[in-house]
């Protein structure tokens, strides 16, 4: 006993340091865990607050860009406004509305932190689930995808960045419909791997890579990129595609999150057939 | 005669300014600096060993709240705290040092300085890129990653010594 007493004071600052480490190990591990973890760090409504006020100030900055931005949609929009078109002979034809049922809902919202130069990166947006927003909603900006809604708090919600070891997005060629799927190699913000796209199909340098609309969190046709480099290594049966991502991580401060109306419903219908 | 109050700012104002400004800047895509080591390099010299690893810990904490990375900046800050010592141990085992002194260019010289610096950052973002990437199929990569955040943090961090730290020796 005495033996272990001295040998605990003589190494006490060694199994200080393990103690610590293992506390560490232990934070790691049920974090690691992302989509159990209820990520309370990230969406915490303190780091939320500070994030935001660092926001607020920083925002004067891009005011510029952002008034370009929006006069830029806000011209989209009119050209897509009813005054836009020509109105035809409303009696010539009939249209049935309950064709269009809705699927899916967008809720713009903001950026408040985010990270591009890491392995995984998340990103905060402030919307929470006060305002609707849940788990497993896809987040994207106006000009291309940005990732998947992993945890909420009450105002904010955190995103897993399509830049992210786990994030894998199902996609496919524009032209052609072939499937394939999307994920981040880690090293530049700008491009993505498209794999799964087997060697008999023709692609070229500039096709454009769009969402599948099968994940059951994007729509169909959202852009992603375009093909920048196409290789076939010997003796392989799939390509490697690099693409280039037609989201720029670096500037992007707004996004919308989108909800799928139907989301519950298809996944108790996938439950119910694969289980048996 | 440590003088806490410093400290305690400095503790905060190095977590401030990794999550405010240096998480928020990034140099050719994958370059991080992360500053925040700052403060355990220049704890003084006659710091408690305890109270080293544990300021250490509580600061890689603190960074991970905000970043988050729940546990990994906590795991490499006390582990550089660890080898803090006995790099400082390898380096001036013929050299006495005073007790007033601190870890600093100020005080111990350039070259002292960056070999100590260098040896302890690296070890950080080492066992910091390998924690957050966590399998090892990409070791070149991740490797070549920590040694490139490296010389940025250093860069940053001697940079941030002549800026702030170097006036009272000129007197």
């Amino acid at each position: 006993m005495r033996y272990l007493l001295a040998l605990l004071k003589r190494f006490h600052f060694f199994f200080f340091f393990l103690l610590l480490e293992v506390i560490a190990v232990l934070l790691i591990v049920r974090h690691t865990n992302y989509q159990r973890a209820t990520i309370i760090n990230a969406t915490n409504e303190l780091t939320g607050g500070v994030y935001s006020t660092f926001t607020g100030v920083t925002e004067y900055f891009s005011l510029k860009q952002t008034n370009e931005r929006l006069t830029r949609e806000y011209a989209e929009l009119k050209n897509v406004s009813p005054g836009a078109y020509y109105v035809s002979d409303t009696g010539s034809f009939y249209v049935n509305d309950s064709l269009f049922k809705r699927q899916f809902r967008y809720r713009p919202a903001e950026i408040i932190a985010k990270t591009i130069d890491k392995r995984n990166n998340y990103l905060m947006m402030n919307k929470g689930s006060r305002m609707g927003v849940a788990k497993d909603m896809g987040v994207v900006s106006h000009n291309g995808i940005v990732g998947i809604v992993v945890g909420v708090s009450k105002n904010y919600c955190s995103v897993m960045s399509l830049l992210h070891k786990q994030s894998r997005i199902s996609a496919k060629l524009k032209k052609n419909n072939q499937l394939g799927s999307v994920v981040w190699n880690g090293m530049d913000y700008r491009h993505a791997t498209l794999n799964d796209i087997p060697n008999h199909v023709n692609i070229n340098i500039g096709d454009t890579v769009i969402t599948s609309g099968y994940s059951f969190i994007f729509p169909s046709n959202i852009m992603i990129g375009t093909v920048k480099k196409v290789e076939l290594p010997p003796g392989e049966n799939f390509y490697d595609i690099t693409i280039a991502l037609s989201t720029d991580f670096s500037v992007i401060r707004h996004g919308y999150i989108i909800e799928n109306l139907m989301q519950q419903e298809q996944r108790k219908l996938q439950g119910e057939t694969t289980d048996d | 005669m440590i003088n806490y109050g410093k400290h305690i700012i400095l503790f905060f104002i190095c977590i401030f300014i990794q999550v405010l400004v240096f998480d928020g800047i990034n140099f050719g895509g994958y370059i991080d600096p992360y500053f925040y080591v700052f403060f355990i390099l220049v704890l003084p010299m006659e710091t408690r060993k305890w109270t080293l690893l544990f300021t250490s810990f509580l600061l890689g904490l603190g960074v991970d709240l905000f970043s988050n990375t729940i546990g990994m900046h906590a795991a490499a800050a006390t582990f550089m705290a660890y080898m803090r010592p006995k790099v400082i141990q390898y380096l001036s085992s013929r050299r006495d040092y005073d007790a007033g002194m601190q870890p600093l260019i100020r005080d111990m010289g350039f070259r002292w300085f960056f070999s100590y610096s260098f040896i302890l950052v690296l070890l950080h973002h080492i066992t910091l890129f390998f924690i957050e990437v966590f399998r090892f199929s990409e070791f070149l990569t991740t490797l070549y990653r920590a040694g490139i955040s490296t010389l940025a943090t250093l860069l940053v961090i001697i940079l941030t010594q002549y800026l702030f730290f170097y006036k009272k020796k000129r007197r």
